[in-house]
């Protein structure tokens, strides 16, 4: 499942579960509706455009992504409500002189090698956010 | 039938580095402190519940269980290990708590130990990062710091207080808990950073903003075990048994799938009610607390949650003193993780260690005028939450 979600995502379609108790959109996907537990669910795809909730220019890198840093975590609130995490693609030092806090922005896919602890053997693919304000 | 369920004695290890010994022989240290101390026969132990976070990955080592039991002479009884990221010893000390309780057994062991130190920061930094959702935040490269820099500014935009301002307030938790580390012969900073500025948290090396090196925990190797039995059998055999008066338990998932949840720490309220609802009591009972202060917002976060203060008000608590020793609920008197370390899986019978020191006026290095105590203890971005409530009154 998690494949899927990153096959589509490097084919530019960020994909979710829509529940059909509910309403409430899930992404990533899970097995249940993240608001209520339900199994009554669809597929469907996102807009992919959400703001920025919180962020971290990160300094000190777990081993597999000492080569990387540094590098920005954050969070993304999408249109839709759901939140997901990836790396804004702005650099350290920008995101810790501005507050970002809120800029728009567009999600898309990015492989970078693997690691030997990552579920996915063949590759690891990182939601990227590019602000667009 | 359910039955009171006391402590007897408490091990710990002195925190810091310990590559010369096997994580068996480093818990074999604290076991011995904590047998020595409880004037118990060792066949009156029934089993050991023992926490332990990333064996596999710091020592090449699972299956811990039975290694441990046989390390300190009780091969043969039942041996669990327990897994829930920085609470995996809390969460073995409520299961053998419950056990106790209900009658399955009368005395056990619990315990925990790891060695994180002894790994190196990077892989230190990986094999914590496994409490994270594995596919969906780690992939970015989030780290530890991390979660709690994006809840720092999270905790910001809530509560609409200036990034900076925030900084210099929870700035306050690490001069706190570096002050009593400093103090305790046990931590691995005794006689380090004991008096440390809050410029000195704020200028310090940038880990992940807006979080530096002085706001975060250390890399720990350590051990902690602790005795616990039925109320009856514990006041047969020590003065001074410590009650089990109440422990909660809470999960949830990702970071990102809690959304603003985080900022109250949910879990945490639902894990420290329940604890409370079982003791009879309310946070106003407490008199000391050994809260996972990971990071210095985390600290902040749990004292709101577990609701000696109120949401927001946290940062401007320990800035104003409320939480120092002689404060109105004294918060990590024995340093804490910022300033006694961190060794994931020890660290939840570790504040248990301390509680109990405390309680019964046996920490030498500080005197807090108190009967009741809770532990918290947080695995992961908020997966696995324990409280436990331990007094010096049975009922």
């Amino acid at each position: 499942m998690f494949k899927d979600f990153f096959s589509a995502l490097m084919e530019g379609k960020l994909i979710g579960v829509k529940c059909k108790d509910c309403e409430e959109i899930t992404c990533p996907p899970k097995s249940t509706c993240n608001n209520c537990g339900s199994r009554n669910l669809e597929r469907i795809e996102l807009s992919g455009k959400g703001k920025v909730v919180s962020y971290t220019a990160t300094y000190v890198a777990p081993l597999g992504y000492d080569g990387e840093v540094p590098y920005v975590v954050a969070i993304v609130e999408l249109d839709e409500g759901a939140w997901i995490v990836g790396r804004l693609d702005v650099d350290a030092e920008k995101a810790d002189k501005e507050d970002l806090i809120g800029k728009r922005v567009e999600v898309y896919g990015k492989e970078f090698p693997t690691e030997q602890f990552y579920p996915d053997k063949q590759r690891r693919v990182v939601p990227m956010f590019r602000i667009v304000e | 039938m359910e039955r009171d369920v006391a402590v007897l004695g408490v091990g710990q290890t002195k925190f810091g580095s310990h590559p010369d010994k096997t994580l068996p022989e480093l818990f074999a240290e604290a076991f011995f402190e904590a047998f020595d101390s409880s004037n118990i026969e060792l066949r009156d132990i029934e089993a050991i519940y023992f926490g332990n976070f990333v064996g596999e990955i710091t020592d090449g080592a699972a299956n811990l269980g039975g290694f441990i039991a046989d390390e300190i002479g009780l091969r043969g009884i039942p041996a669990y290990r327990f897994e829930g990221a920085c609470a995996s010893s809390s969460v073995a000390f409520r299961d053998a708590y419950l056990a106790v309780k209900h009658g399955i057994y009368d005395c056990v062991l619990v315990g925990g130990a790891e060695k994180l130190y002894s790994a190196g920061t990077p892989i230190g930094t990986r094999a914590l990062a496994t409490a994270l959702d594995s596919a969906y935040e780690v992939n970015s490269g989030l780290t530890f710091p991390g979660v709690f820099a994006l809840i720092a500014r999270l905790y910001a935009k809530t509560y609409d207080i200036p990034l900076e301002k925030l900084r210099e307030k929870i700035a306050h938790v690490s001069v706190k808990n570096h002050k009593y580390g400093a103090m305790n012969p046990k931590a691995q900073f005794y006689n380090k950073f004991g008096d440390l500025k809050v410029e000195d948290v704020l200028n310090s090396r940038m880990i992940c903003s807006p979080l530096t090196l002085f706001d975060c925990c250390p890399m720990t190797d350590g051990a902690s075990a602790v005795i616990i039995a039925t109320a009856d059998f514990a006041k047969d055999r020590i003065d001074e048994p410590i009650y089990v008066r109440g422990a909660g338990q809470s999960s949830a998932g990702s970071l990102f799938r809690q959304k603003w949840d985080v900022v109250k720490a949910l879990p945490r309220k639902r894990s420290a009610e329940m604890a409370y609802r079982e003791a009879g009591m309310t946070p106003k009972d407490i008199d000391v607390a050994f809260v996972h202060d990971c990071f210095t917002i985390a600290e902040v976060i749990a004292t709101e949650a577990m609701g000696f203060f109120e949401y927001g008000k946290g940062a401007d608590a320990v800035e104003e003193g409320l939480t120092w020793a002689d404060g109105e609920i004294p918060v990590n008197p024995d340093g804490g993780l910022i300033g006694k370390g961190h060794p994931v899986g020890a660290t939840g019978t570790a504040q248990i260690y301390s509680a109990v020191k405390l309680l019964r006026g046996e920490l030498d290095f500080i005197k807090i005028d108190a009967e009741t105590a809770i532990t918290d203890t947080l695995g992961g971005d908020f997966g696995t939450l324990v409280n436990v409530i331990l007094s010096v009154h049975r009922r």
